[in-house]
């Protein structure tokens, strides 16, 4: 499995920053010529890890949120989000259908979210260094379907 | 964001754009503050512009549901694009019995 893109991306954490990773991950894998499903798929799953690493890493003051995108010659989309924030301390129960920690008005989706919308969800977390969310899905040409 | 219109005792709340967790407390307290002067007998949530949401945008949902009910009105969501029917359908909001 050769790479055959590769990039990286760097931005404070706020909120303004959801939307512009969603975009600049949409037009990454866009020479990859998805269908419009996968783009919304993939655009879904990394707003929902972007937000997590916003919403609940850093409590206290912004930090840094870290993206590292792959393609593959094999037309896998490998995507990293990572934080150096607070981490999870059982990521297994994170991970549930409804559970949150929070008190604002989340639903508890956010995993569930990233799961069903690629194709495999990684997790890996330390409490007090952070978390790294690992996004991979496969993307068929477009014109492939037709 | 969102156009809000009330007439006959229903609150139309047509969203646009994206929904994500950046947004969505605006969009909620522009919908709570009308609810709460208009104490309209229905919430209409209408999706038909909205290009892209995530979860925040179901948390919202669930919310306005939570706060239409406790005034004694109902809610009602319309106009799901296909983009977004995956999401709905993970959500649950389904079984609420809001979807029209
Ligand atoms: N990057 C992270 N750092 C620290 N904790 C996290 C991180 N990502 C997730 N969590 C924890 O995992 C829980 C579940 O995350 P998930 O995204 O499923 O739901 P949520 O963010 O609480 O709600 P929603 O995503 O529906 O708005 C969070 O409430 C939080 O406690
Ligand atoms: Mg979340």
């Amino acid at each position: 499995m050769n790479i055959s893109n590769h990039m990286k991306l760097s931005f404070p954490s706020i909120s303004t920053n959801e939307g512009f990773s969603r975009a600049a991950i949409c037009a990454f894998i866009l020479p990859l010529n998805p269908t419009v499903a996968e783009v919304a798929d993939i655009k879904t799953a990394v707003s929902e890890a972007v937000t997590n690493a916003i919403v609940h890493a850093y409590p206290k003051e912004p930090g840094t949120v870290y993206i590292d995108a792959k393609i593959t010659d094999d037309r896998r989309v490998i995507i990293k989000i990572r934080d150096t924030g607070i981490g999870i301390e059982d990521v297994q129960q994170a991970m549930e259908p409804l559970f949150t920690t929070s008190t604002d008005e989340r639903a508890g989706l956010g995993f569930a979210v990233m799961q069903s919308f690629s194709d495999r969800v990684r997790v890996r977390s330390a409490v007090g260094k952070g978390t790294t969310v690992t996004l991979e899905k496969i993307i068929h040409s477009a014109y492939d379907e037709e | 964001m969102v156009d809000l219109t009330y007439s006959n005792g229903a609150l139309t709340a047509r969203l646009y754009g994206e929904i994500d967790h950046h947004i969505a407390p605006r969009i909620r307290s522009e919908i709570d503050m009308k609810c709460e002067s208009l104490r309209p007998a229905v919430l209409i949530l209408d999706f038909k512009a909205v290009s892209f949401m995530d979860s925040s945008g179901i948390g919202l949902i669930m919310g306005r549901y939570r706060c239409i009910t406790l005034l004694g009105g109902r809610m009602e969501v319309v106009n799901i694009p296909p983009t977004l029917a995956k999401i709905f359908t993970l959500s649950g909001i389904e079984s609420l019995g809001v979807m029209k």
